[in-house]
């Protein structure tokens, strides 16, 4: 039997459709070995949370660019805590002033990443905080 | 002297002393010529380039071209309520300004309504939210509707739209025949790269012709369609892939309109094209041409467009948001003015120049500011547009232009095997070929072979940029007290009657639906209520996710 | 994490059963794992199974499988089940990483209580399908699922694998694909027990199903019992309810016939056998091989200094004497 997997759940909340940047952290994830779990565009917070906890998700990776994060993020913590599934990490990418950041994290954002950030940067967030 | 004489004694010379940088590809992955002589330009130039305003229109699609008048410079611009998008429209019309460009919030995109439970947290976001004619009203109020020309990024919903648009002008006593502009309509790249669809392509594809056939009888100054590709290169595609996509998407709309019953002449002239400018300057010079030439021929030969116009690609460009860095964002001035180059040697006919700070937020209204004197820089400083066409006949450009449409020409070739653009979405192969562009590009990214400046080289510590637009919290909650009102203050035994109408129309197949649309339009029944309508009788698109 | 969740086995199967997806999530992520954990876990979620009819979806990419198993749960909830869906998905052989993305057709049902949707990859494993999917299975059925479909791709060995684990196959194709009649003669008419003709609104449909009526009638390995051949549109939500009456039929037939406890015979006798070379292999053959480092030699053997089957002989020799 094969070893545990990490499993990331890459998701769009909100109505946004620019998935570029999903599609290639998508992508780059699982050429980094890591199970990527897709639920494609336009998925609500409940839609969001729900998948993580039934596919036991290691981790949470939004996509946000359309200026919703400031509702968005905050609301699929909240989902994930009620389901006790708050050991979940979320993280998250997309069109994000450097302002709301801190606002974010403040609700449990584990780190953000905004446009042109390498991709090896968000491996290796990933990989410190799943060592293999 | 030959070329391979060249190669062999001078150049081989050059290169013993010392190798070249690195190898040279563009965009569409092709090798880059070291050096283009007439060899490399096979074409005859009565019949592949010719003259501008004539066929092919490689050259351009009027014999005058800018010396005539400079292309319509339109900022795309829209944000929070009606009320506050109304006041930007003026000040960039005062600001010279020549057309204007509406962005809708992704409620409206979608059909829903601002007090729908999924618009929360996007309302008045991404682009102004339009419920209802009202706020139709409102946008427009104090800009004469026979006057400007207006273009609207909507697409699923555009006989929706273009329903209140027409209402409102009405209502300002300005008759359809007078209405100038363009709405996007282009539900297919919807569903290959911008993700902005409500039906599945059937009733979709109806909804596109039927509106092609209400604005051919009724509205004649205005574009009924604005085939896109700009947003399937935001996505990721390479420049060949543009054309072919776009170009691929545009036969699919004209075989939907004959099957229509229409005849190609009486639409093709007022279908208009959108797509992006990169910052590879003569590959982008070059695909806007091989574009030009690649569509009239198609109309010619293989539609049998009789009319010169119907064969003319007509075009806005949009320089490329992709492009833009959130990493010293100034840098984005210098990108924007080269691409903004790039489409004007290209023959665009009217043009949006992104803000610098695009890549952080929606753009201030100081950063329009620049974006549109860029193009006014271009256009009255640079001498660029006093001549027609002025790369025509350089070596590199004239077979770059060839290669481009050889390679974008395979691709439709490809795509008819599979039965044409709309079945090559629903087998997913548009999708997987732009996102396998958008994965390879961001791979060149991270291994340094692509440089980004400031990104990826030339990096400083970043600095906080200051003055970004913010949208007021309360937007939403005005938004949503307005649609009901305007639920409250109208006759709703009318709505309710003119809606029924609607969904027993769409239940058929032939009747047009743009007429019935505009009477609920007029009797201010709201967007969300329309496509509630629409959507239980059409269904609803489910993604083929292709990754 | 997981270490703690293994202790509170029995809550966790307690709360599963109560229908707490988290717990049913990470009971499946415990049998993913493997190692001892899973030992623990699939003796106690014995004595709960056997309950739930267990229906394999197979056919080759591109024949709709995600959007009709969206659909045939949207039916069977109607008629009062639960359903747990385990879709698996092929594995990238290169990095172990994966994509899964058969979710997305099934969105709609994430918020329904009474349905359970699982993403696997087949981690490149013989057969594609591992032992961890029969491993979900037992927790969902253990779990009071009433059905589990287990939605896979057709390509190479996973629809002969399919059999290990489901108790009745559905075989999807479509008009126009061309090969399909050729995967078809391929091996997967064996494992069919319902097949379905998908998008029979496409032209081609009609025939395509002819065609694989016609293939069954010729089978010799073919029994009494004909499979049915049914005409399906999931796109349009037409004919899914006829096919999932079908496939229930058909299972009542089974367990009538004895066929379902033949299969489950078979399959309980294949599993435990690949569970006990897995455990044999990690807790009796890995160890020695360690010791005796496969890589150390490796050189030896290319180089044909050393024979590596007269080294593969003494290690079992070695073992068999340790286990006297």
């Amino acid at each position: 039997m094969a070893e545990r997997k990490i499993r990331i759940l890459i998701a769009k909340p909100g109505l946004d459709g620019h998935d570029r940047g999903a599609k290639v952290i998508a992508r780059a994830l699982r050429d980094a070995g890591y199970e990527v779990i897709y639920t494609g565009l336009r998925q609500s917070p409940e839609q969001i949370a729900a998948a993580a906890v039934s596919e036991d998700v290691d981790a949470v990776g939004i996509s946000v660019l359309s200026g919703a994060h400031g509702y968005l993020f905050p609301r699929i913590i909240e989902l994930l805590r009620e389901q006790g599934a708050d050991d979940i990490l979320v993280f998250g990418g997309g069109i994000i002033p450097d302002a709301d950041i801190p606002v974010l994290k403040a609700a449990g954002v584990a780190e953000l990443f905004t446009p042109g950030t390498p991709l090896a940067d968000i491996i290796n967030f990933l990989r410190e905080r799943y060592p293999e | 002297m030959s070329k391979q004489q060249w190669t062999d004694t001078a150049l081989a010379k050059a290169l013993e002393r010392g190798k070249e940088r690195k190898s040279f590809t563009s965009t569409s992955d092709f090798p880059v010529e070291r050096l283009s002589t007439p060899e490399d330009v096979h074409t005859d130039y009565e019949t592949a380039i010719g003259y501008p305003g004539q066929y092919p229109f490689t050259r351009g699609v009027q014999p005058t071209m800018y010396r005539g008048k400079l292309w319509t410079m339109r900022q795309y611009a829209g944000f929070s309520t009606a009320e506050e998008s109304n006041r930007r429209y003026k000040y960039l019309l005062e600001q010279g300004q020549t057309g204007l460009s509406v962005a809708f919030d992704l409620p409206t995109q979608i059909g829903y309504d601002s007090d729908d439970p999924v618009a929360t947290g996007e309302i008045g976001r991404v682009g102004v939210a339009i419920d209802s004619m009202k706020d139709m009203e409102i946008l427009f109020d104090g800009i004469p509707m026979d006057k400007v020309s207006t273009s609207m990024t909507i697409n699923a919903p555009a006989a929706i739209l273009l329903a209140f648009y027409i209402a409102a002008a009405e209502k300002q006593g300005v008759p359809p025949d007078k209405l100038q502009g363009t709405i996007q309509n282009d539900i297919l790249k919807e569903y290959s790269a911008r993700g902005t669809y409500i039906f599945p392509p059937a009733p979709s594809m109806r909804l596109v012709t039927n509106l092609f056939a209400y604005c051919s009888a009724n509205t004649p100054q205005w574009n009924t369609i604005s085939i896109s590709g700009y947003h399937m290169r935001e996505a990721g595609c390479t420049a060949a892939q543009e054309i072919a996509f776009t170009l691929a998407d545009g036969i699919a709309y004209v075989e939907a309109a004959l099957k229509a019953g229409m005849d190609v002449d009486d639409f093709a002239g007022r279908l208009a094209f959108f797509y992006a400018s990169h910052n590879n300057l003569l590959e982008e010079v070059a695909k806007f041409r091989a574009a030009r030439r690649l569509w009239a021929k198609i109309m010619k030969e293989r539609f049998r467009a009789r009319k010169e116009r119907s064969m003319m690609m007509r075009f806005h460009t949009q320089t490329a948001g992709c492009t833009l860095t959130a990493q010293q964002p100034d840098n984005n001035i210098v990108r924007v003015a080269v691409q903004s180059l790039a489409a004007v040697l290209g023959g665009t006919q009217s043009l949006h120049t992104n803000s610098k700070d695009e890549a952080l937020a929606l753009p201030s209204e100081e950063t329009v500011r620049i974006a549109l004197r860029t193009q006014q820089i271009i256009a009255c400083e640079s001498g660029v547009a006093d001549t027609i066409d002025p790369l025509a006949g350089s070596y590199y450009v004239e077979s770059l232009t060839d290669r481009l449409q050889e390679k974008a020409e395979a691709y439709i070739a490809r795509i008819d095997d599979m039965g044409g653009a709309v079945k090559a979405i629903e087998l997913g192969f548009i999708q997987r070929e732009i996102t396998e562009s958008a994965y390879e590009y961001q791979k060149a990214v991270e291994t340094k072979e692509q440089v980004v400046v400031g990104q990826n080289q030339f990096i400083m510590e970043k600095v906080p940029v200051g003055g970004l637009l913010t949208i007021d919290p309360e937007t939403a909650a005005f938004q949503v007290r307005k649609v009901t009102d305007v639920r409250k203050n109208r006759d709703n035994a009318a709505a309710r009657e003119k809606l029924a109408v609607l969904r027993a129309a769409a239940a058929t197949d032939d009747t047009n639906l743009m007429p019935l649309i505009l009477d609920c339009a007029r009797i201010y029944c709201t967007e969300g209520e329309i496509c509630n309508e629409l959507r239980a009788e059409f269904g609803e698109y489910r993604a083929t996710e292709v990754l | 994490m997981l270490h703690k969740e293994q202790a509170g086995f029995d809550e966790l199967l307690a709360r599963g059963q109560n229908n707490d997806k988290r717990a049913i999530g990470r009971m499946i992520s415990c049998i993913e794992t493997g190692g001892t954990a899973d030992h623990h876990m699939m003796q106690q979620l014995w004595s709960h199974t056997g309950r739930a009819r267990i229906v394999g979806i197979t056919g080759s990419p591109g024949t709709g499988k995600s959007t009709l198993a969206d659909r045939m749960v949207k039916y069977w909830l109607t008629k009062g089940y639960r359903i747990g869906v385990i879709a698996v998905d092929p594995s990238s052989p290169f990095t172990g990483g994966a994509i899964l993305g058969d979710r997305v057709r099934m969105n709609d049902l994430a918020l329904v209580h009474e349905v359970y949707i699982r993403s696997m990859s087949a981690r490149g494993q013989l057969g594609g399908l591992s032992l961890a999917c029969s491993g979900a299975v037992g927790v969902l059925d253990a779990c009071g699922y009433d059905i589990v479909l287990i939605e896979t791709v057709g390509v190479g060995q996973s629809e002969v694998a399919i059999m290990n684990v489901a108790d009745l196959v559905l075989v999807i194709s479509v008009p126009g694909l061309g090969d399909d009649v050729q995967a078809i003669k391929a091996g997967i008419l064996e494992i069919g027990d319902v097949f379905g003709v998908n998008k029979a609104d496409l032209p081609g449909a009609d025939r395509t199903a002819k065609e694989l009526k016609a293939m069954l009638d010729m089978n010799p390995n073919m029994g009494e019992h004909q499979p049915p051949v049914l005409m399906v549109s999931a796109e349009r939500s037409q004919g899914v309810d006829e096919l999932c009456d079908a496939i229930l039929e058909n299972y009542a037939w089974m367990e009538e016939s004895g066929e379902l406890l033949k299969r489950r015979n078979r399959r309980l006798r294949e599993e435990l056998l690949s569970y006990m070379q897995d455990r044999v292999y990690r807790q009796v053959l890995a160890p020695v091989i360690e010791n005796d480092s496969f890589d150390k030699n490796i050189k030896d053997f290319l180089s044909h200094a050393r024979n590596p089957y007269v080294w593969a002989g003494e290690i079992a020799d070695r073992m068999e004497e340790k286990l006297k």
